[in-house]
């Protein structure tokens, strides 16, 4: 516990200093689901049927953004061997740097999506399904893409790989996160989307860190 | 017999043989000095060595125990140092250290470290405005950091530690090494000769590893 504490702070710390990457990801969410309307027309009535799934593809793209980087400093300057040397366990590790991930990209996301619903002209009774959906989403795709960011650790072209690998991981989150959405628009129930991804989060949490210190095992050697 | 000992351990890396049946035994307050030209396998002993690579054959005693009985109480006693300073350039030279200290439960207090080798004045100087040399002396502190805290490290595995130092610098290591290994500290260091083989040479053993060709060599 005290581990994963430590880790957690030390990536906050590193990705506060190191800047960019955790405000690159936010800023190509919002230009990308921006640029949308601009190709398709900005149809108020289209816009609220098509904004749900626009903004979910586009968080997808947007957390894939910095993933690739989640390990590949670590491996390249020696620390992942230090890592794991020391008496934290490699599975508290992955969920840490997931974590941490999600805190610096996730969240941001989060608190970006309200702002698109209002440019997609999103009903007032989406906003509720949006910012769950978003909640229970986003941490699945930060635990998900650090087991493709671990596989593809010391890869050549490791960011076309880790797109290949990750993404079919995504679609499931991306159709039922737009899915609630598109439930409140119309106006149907959306508790069974949401309990779908609390599932999705739940097996997430449990398998991702494990599979993630199995690929991060391999890289080491 | 305590301390360190192999018996007839080898290592294939990519389907070839780096070595095969290395027999080691290094008592406690001695250190092995290994030589041997590139690609002749001692970075790959000291990763087997650490339990960061799996032996191929052949096991690995500390105490007279096997190390995979207990690989987590294998981690804690090694101290490794590769050849990349595992630095962010972000932190300043005491985060740097304090993380490092922190995660393996060592003592947190890491001025002494600092100043066992002379980058005190550096303690608050993010990491990107360090030189090679500076790093390198940033990274072997985390040896003295051990050196100062209740239940340190015992093994010491060195991977061309004296790289880009400077003859001051190489001093304060070689005195870092002696204190731990008159400690009853083992330390196993790869080397491509030089001063530290010198400063060290009362408290060490060589051995030279031979480049394997076609698979059997020691």
């Amino acid at each position: 516990m005290i581990g994963l504490i430590l880790l957690i702070r030390r990536e906050l710390k590193l990705a506060l200093r190191g800047g960019t990457d955790a405000v690159m990801a936010v800023v190509f969410f919002v230009l990308a689901a921006v640029l949308f309307p601009f190709g398709l027309g900005a149809d108020p009535a289209m816009l609220p049927r098509i904004g749900g799934g626009i903004i979910w593809v586009v968080a997808l793209l947007a957390a894939m953004l910095s993933l690739e980087r989640m390990y590949a400093n670590d491996h390249e300057d020696g620390s992942l061997d230090l890592l794991y040397l020391s008496p934290v366990a490699l599975g508290t590790l992955a969920l840490a740097k997931a974590l941490a991930h999600w805190l610096t990209t996730g969240v941001l996301l989060l608190i970006a999506a309200p702002i698109l619903a209002l440019l997609y002209n999103l009903p007032a009774s989406a906003f509720g399904a949006l910012a769950l959906s978003m909640l229970l989403g986003t941490p699945i795709l930060s635990l998900v893409g650090g087991i493709g960011a671990a596989l593809t650790l010391g890869a050549r072209r490791g960011g076309v790989l880790l797109a290949l690998l990750i993404l079919p991981l995504y679609v499931p989150v991306l159709i039922f996160g737009a899915g609630a959405i598109d439930g409140a628009v119309a106006g149907r129930p959306i508790g069974p989307a949401l309990l779908v991804l609390s599932g999705f989060l739940l097996a997430a949490l449990a398998l991702a860190p494990w599979a993630t210190a199995a690929a991060l095992r391999q890289a080491i050697e | 017999m305590q301390g360190l000992i192999t018996y007839k351990l080898s290592c294939i890396r990519g389907e070839r043989s780096v070595f095969s049946g290395l027999d080691l035994a290094i008592k406690p307050g001695r250190a092995l000095l290994l030589s041997g030209a590139n690609g002749s396998g001692k970075s790959s002993l000291m990763r087997v060595l650490a339990g960061l690579l799996p032996a191929a054959s052949g096991h690995i005693e500390w105490e007279g125990e096997d190390i995979s009985a207990d690989p987590d109480a294998h981690r804690a006693r090694v101290a490794y140092i590769g050849h990349a300073d595992p630095l962010k350039p972000s932190l300043t030279a005491t985060e740097n250290l304090q993380f490092w200290a922190q995660l393996y439960g060592l003592d947190p207090v890491v001025e002494p470290a600092l100043y066992q080798f002379s980058i005190e004045h550096l303690a608050d100087v993010p990491i990107r405005y360090f030189s090679a040399g500076q790093k390198r002396r940033l990274n072997l502190a985390r040896l003295a950091v051990g050196q100062n805290s209740l239940a340190g490290p015992a093994l010491w595995l060195l991977d061309e530690p004296a790289t880009g130092l400077d003859p001051g610098a190489v001093s304060m290591l070689a005195n870092t090494i002696l204190a731990h290994l008159s400690n009853e500290g083992v330390a196993i260091i790869s080397t491509h000769g030089g001063r530290l083989d010198q400063l060290i040479a009362d408290s060490a053993d060589h051995l030279t590893l031979q480049t394997s060709r076609s698979g059997a060599a020691g």
